[in-house]
């Protein structure tokens, strides 16, 4: 590209305050238009224009670069190539592959090294299921590309288009940019479909309407499935201070649930996480496919060292690739680690360009951007007429672990499951230190259904049975710590015996535990199921006047607690054995007191 | 040739500001020279807007006025001669030598402010460092390559514990691995920067340690780069030179006054306690330079220290940092009070490596349990004792006796342990099991079985 003309329809940097510029020279620029500024071509997105002066964020390090330096205008708003070759691969915030970064620069990341995104070159071979003649209206699958062993990759005609084909490729190996078919729309205008077409990240991508979300989100993780669950095309958010785990919560649903594509985002964390994320993933197998979940997984990484507008700019580049798959008629989860910093870019953005801040130094409109942020989750009826969903989970990092700060309280608002993390229960190495009492799910009613057809018909009762009793067990608690326990009336100690098996045997789960890291529902259910069966043998037990002390058999209670490890996901005999193990002592307990 | 400029507008603070310039870049280095005495000092561009700049100086702007320096634009943005002679050196906090040696030549010189590392290019942290501490080795393992800073208060005895630290960490795998010290002092005592000399020398490591230096007494803006030069220093150490660097920073609490202070100079826009709003990514553009990388042998293990104003965890300065770190090492006055050292508080205390880095072929199988239960009861402890305040230690139940018995063992002969002494982890370990046997089995249920049969005390 030549630089012939001086400054025809360039702009001129008159300013800059970090990833903040300002220039001259802009009238005709748009608003939201992407940018390449001074020299290296830095990468910037227009943000606000008011006459000849532009700002622009700049989504590379700004060091180096000089007033008078010009403004190249793109003439298209800042946009995602949406095609095979995203699964699999990790990008920073403005869907540069971070592999072929490496490759420019071992080590460090440049500025300057422009635009790029999904792989070009790479041929992939395409089935096209449609014929000259066919009409084919946006959205409408045309053929399909195998992009991983467990995803095949549906190609679709772009939101905007429509019309009738007239010409079509033979079956064959192309890449992202050849044209496969061609059609015509009303006007008699051709548009070339390819494999991959380009989409605005600010724009939610349209689709035929909202629907219901009747599923869960299946994570395998207890305190979730069981108590608090997701439903599929909901929303979710995990505050909690640092080291109370939102980070493994968040690489557990990435890990374990059974949504068809993962898209995780980095946002403002470390550096190691992604590294780990990287290293570990492709080593886990899926138990839905079989197959790695790298397979299914799609990453964006903007790490807290990595230029801060690239951070407000990945969560959206995140949602618009899970609604790309959403689209093809996937159910899309998509994890962002940690929301706070996608905030506080915004903050950080809004105070270099002196906007009057609201609550702590962040801007009045903080409010409004987490709202449509969570609105772009939901079931759909996609426009090719499939049903697709994108469940929106969200971490968010309180200043000082007080909940009551501007990005917790406005995310509660938008979002339906509230996962609260316990500094407390952390230190206490209670994992995952998800606190019941606080915690809430919205979708317990809509879900019910499902739980009671596809697991057991008592299985929500038996859920509030055991809430109910943690809830009670709470309440004793603060009794104890002003009297000690020995005071209470045995029923109410044998609540504290029995949530404490709830607490520790159940609550807790190891993440990094062979077998204790997924659990299948199944195994889920029939392991609170025995813990309500021991509460209740204990009860009768009660009746009959026997004490705590000689209910609780230290040998049993053991079991109970080690039954998430003991008992192998596949095999629940263990459990029937261990209900047995209490039949015949308590059976025994029962008859000495009976005469 | 680059115009000169004579005429300073405005002296804010750390910040001057100059009017009708051209031609500079964004983060470039000026020398600003006294007109009489010729004196140098150094400043960079932090805002251009126009012809209007904004130069934040790194040394004191006291004696700054409108037409008695000259102000020379250098071309360069903020740059370091890298090279191997950097050891056994002392240097200010922009870099420049204050040991009387002679100045360092090379022809590598590196931008301090680095860029950030490919998250393609690291390699996740695995190897575990003996510091033959036991709460630490034990409870909050630090790895090669780990960011894991002290939570300090002051007057605690942060000091002691990363000299020692710096002591018995063993480094290297072997030997033959090179390893090296980075030291920076942000806003230091005399004193505290003479100790971690002189053990230093104790330790027999002086001619591997490179110091930054920048004193209490020294210009607030000089703090900004203080960190920064050290960072450079060891990632040419660490991934140049393939060397194992521990890189120790104190206080990062100063760090953060001095880029609040330069912060409200420019009249941004504050958030919490008057830290600007940036203050988290600023500082993880120190601490994210720490790390290992696919194809390098070297790795940077970065130390820091920050003193919690008030003791308080919350506190921004505190808070962000453990947003970033992976862990932290809490230190507990009412431990200090009682003369415990080094006064680890453990159940704030956390190291997010370790799961990898601890267990068969790494430390002992039995790690991971030991930690878990030592955490588990412990936690049990602090409610055992909340309640005996209250219905007094005679009144508690026999279990809770033994907590407490558990309470006061643990803190007496597992974390109190002497400044010259170094255990090791297998040590550590026993030692754990030992004080868990005071507790009825029963109440150990992070254990697992096969562990008990193989490390469960017998005989008691
Ligand atoms: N489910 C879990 N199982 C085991 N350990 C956990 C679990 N969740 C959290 N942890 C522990 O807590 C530490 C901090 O968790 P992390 O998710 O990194 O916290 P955050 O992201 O909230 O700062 C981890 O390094 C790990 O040691
Ligand atoms: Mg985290």
């Amino acid at each position: 590209m030549a630089e012939t003309e001086q400054h025809e329809g360039k702009g001129i940097i008159s300013a800059i305050n970090g990833p903040v510029i300002k220039g001259t020279n802009m009238t005709t620029f748009k608003m939201r238009e992407m940018v390449m500024v001074g020299k290296n071509r830095l990468i910037g997105e227009v943000i606000v224009l008011d006459g000849n002066i532009g700002t622009i964020q700049v989504y590379e390090e700004t060091e180096g670069l000089k007033t008078g330096e010009e403004i190249t205008p793109t003439g298209r708003p800042l946009s995602l190539k949406l095609g095979p070759g995203m699964l699999k691969n990790m990008f920073d915030g403005i869907q540069r592959p971070l592999e072929k970064i490496l490759e420019i620069s071992p080590i460090f990341i440049p500025e300057g090294i422009g635009l790029m995104s999904i792989d070009e070159k790479k041929l992939w071979d395409v089935t096209i299921s449609v014929k000259i003649g066919d009409v084919l209206l946006p959205g409408t699958i045309f053929g399909s590309v195998q992009e991983t062993k467990v995803i095949e990759n549906r190609l679709m005609v772009p939101p905007n288009i429509s019309g009738k084909v007239i010409e079509v490729s033979p079956i064959g190996s192309y890449t992202i940019n050849d044209v496969l078919v061609k059609i015509q729309d009303e006007k008699n205008e051709i548009h070339e479909l390819k494999m991959a077409h380009e989409w605005p990240v600010r724009t939610p991508r349209p689709s035929a309407y909202r629907q219901e979300t009747l599923v869960p989100l299946i994570t395998g993780q207890r305190v979730i499935d069981i108590f608090f669950p997701i439903a599929k095309g909901g929303t979710t958010a995990i505050p909690g201070g640092f080291g109370t785990g939102k980070t493994i919560t968040q690489h557990q649903l990435a890990k374990w649930s059974d949504a068809d594509i993962i898209v995780y985002i980095g946002c403002g964390e470390r550096g190691n996480e992604m590294t780990e994320v990287i290293e570990d993933f492709p080593k886990i197998i899926d138990p839905k496919s079989g197959q790695s979940i790298m397979e299914r997984t799609v990453l964006i990484a903007n790490t807290s060292n990595m230029p801060v507008a690239a951070r407000e700019a990945s969560i959206y580049t995140g949602v618009t690739i899970a609604e790309y798959f959403r689209d093809m008629g996937y159910a899309v989860a998509m994890m962002a680690d940690s929301t706070s910093r996608w905030a506080e870019a915004l903050r950080e953005i809004s105070g270099r360009l002196e906007e009057m801040p609201a609550e702590e130094g962040y801007p009045a409109y903080l409010p409004s951007r987490i709202a449509e942020f969570y609105e772009r989750a939901g079931s759909f009826e996609t426009l090719g007429g499939d049903e697709g969903s994108i469940t929106i989970i969200g971490a968010v990092s309180p200043a000082g672990g007080d909940f009551s700060e501007p990005v917790t309280e406005n995310t509660k608002r938008f979002v339906n499951v509230f996962l609260a993390l316990d500094k407390n229960l952390a230190y206490a190495r209670h994992y995952p230190a998800i606190n019941w009492l606080e915690s809430y799910s919205g979708y317990i009613k809509i879900l019910s259904d499902w739980y009671e057809d596809n697991v057991a018909p008592d299985c929500i009762s038996l859920r509030n049975k055991m809430l109910e009793l943690l809830y009670e067990e709470n309440k004793l608690q603060e009794m104890v710590m002003l009297v000690g326990e020995d005071v209470l009336p045995d029923d109410q100690r044998w609540v504290l015996e029995i949530a404490k098996i709830v607490k520790v045997g159940y609550l807790q789960q190891n993440a990094y535990d062979k077998e204790d890291t997924y659990v299948p529902l199944e195994k889920q259910y029939a392991m609170l199921k025995s813990i309500e069966y021991l509460y209740e043998k204990g009860r009768s037990g009660l009746k009959l006047g026997i004490p705590t002390s000689q209910l609780k058999d230290s040998d049993i209670f053991s079991q109970f607690i080690k039954m998430k490890y003991t008992i192998p996901n596949d095999d629940l005999s263990g459990i029937d054995r261990l209900k047995e193990t209490v039949d015949i002592y308590y059976d025994e307990l029962f008859k000495k007191y009976e005469n | 040739m680059k115009r000169d400029y004579l005429k300073i507008d405005k002296v804010i603070g750390p910040l001057i500001q100059i009017s009708d310039v051209d031609d500079v870049f964004y983060g470039e280095v000026v020398d600003i020279v006294d007109n009489i005495t010729g004196k140098v000092k150094k400043g960079k561009v932090i805002k251009i807007e126009g012809k209007n700049v904004v130069i934040q100086v790194f040394q004191s702007t006291s004696g700054l006025a409108a037409g008695n320096s000259t102000i020379k634009f250098t071309g360069e943005s903020f740059q370091l001669p890298m090279s191997l002679d950097l050891q056994g050196r002392i240097f200010n906090g922009i870099g420049e030598p204050i040991d009387n040696g002679s100045d360092v030549f090379s022809m590598v010189e590196a931008n301090i402010n680095g860029r950030p590392i490919n998250p393609t290019a690291r390699e996740y942290p695995r190897d575990f460092i003996q510091t033959g501490i036991s709460s630490i080795d034990t409870l909050a393992t630090l790895i090669r390559g780990q960011k894991l800073p002290i939570f300090s208060g002051n007057g605690l005895t942060h000091n002691e514990l990363a000299a020692q630290i710096v002591k018995q960490a063993q480094l290297g795998d072997n030997v033959d691995e090179a390893f090296g010290i980075v030291f920076a002092a942000i806003g230091v005592k005399h004193d505290d920067e003479n100790f971690f000399r002189k053990s230093f020398d104790e330790a027999n490591v002086m001619d591997r340690v490179v110091m930054f230096v920048n004193y209490a007494d020294d210009p607030v803006a000089e703090r900004i780069t203080t960190p920064r030069c050290a960072l450079t220093a060891a990632e040419y150490l660490a991934f140049e030179k393939n060397m194992h660097i521990l890189v120790v920073m104190t206080d990062i609490t100063s760090y953060c006054e001095a880029l609040r202070e330069i912060s409200s100079a420019r009249e941004e826009v504050p958030s919490r306690k008057g830290y600007p709003g940036y203050m988290y990514s600023d500082l993880a553009s120190l601490y994210e330079r720490a790390g290992m990388l696919k194809d390098r042998k070297g790795s940077i293990t970065l130390l820091p220290i920050l003193t919690m104003p008030n003791d308080d965890i919350t506190h921004p300065i505190a808070d962000l940092t453990g947003y970033i770190t992976e862990g932290q090492i809490v230190l507990g006055r009412d431990l200090f009070q009682r003369s415990i050292y080094p006064p680890v508080a453990v159940l704030p205390s956390l190291s997010r490596l370790m799961k990898d880095g601890i267990g068969e072929g790494f430390t002992r199988e039995d790690h991971a349990d030991v930690a878990n239960q030592l955490f588990a009861s412990y936690s049990r402890v602090q409610e055992v004792r909340d309640l005996s305040q209250i219905i007094g230690e005679d009144d508690l139940s026999d279990t809770d006796k033994k907590f407490m018995d558990f309470g006061r063992a643990f803190e007496a002969q597992f974390l109190n342990q002497a400044f010259d002494e170094s255990r090791d982890i297998l040590e550590s370990l026993d030692l754990g099991w030992h004080l868990l046997s005071i507790l009825p089995l029963s109440e150990l249920d992070r254990l697992s079985p096969e562990n008990i049969d193989k490390y469960f005390p017998k005989e008691k």
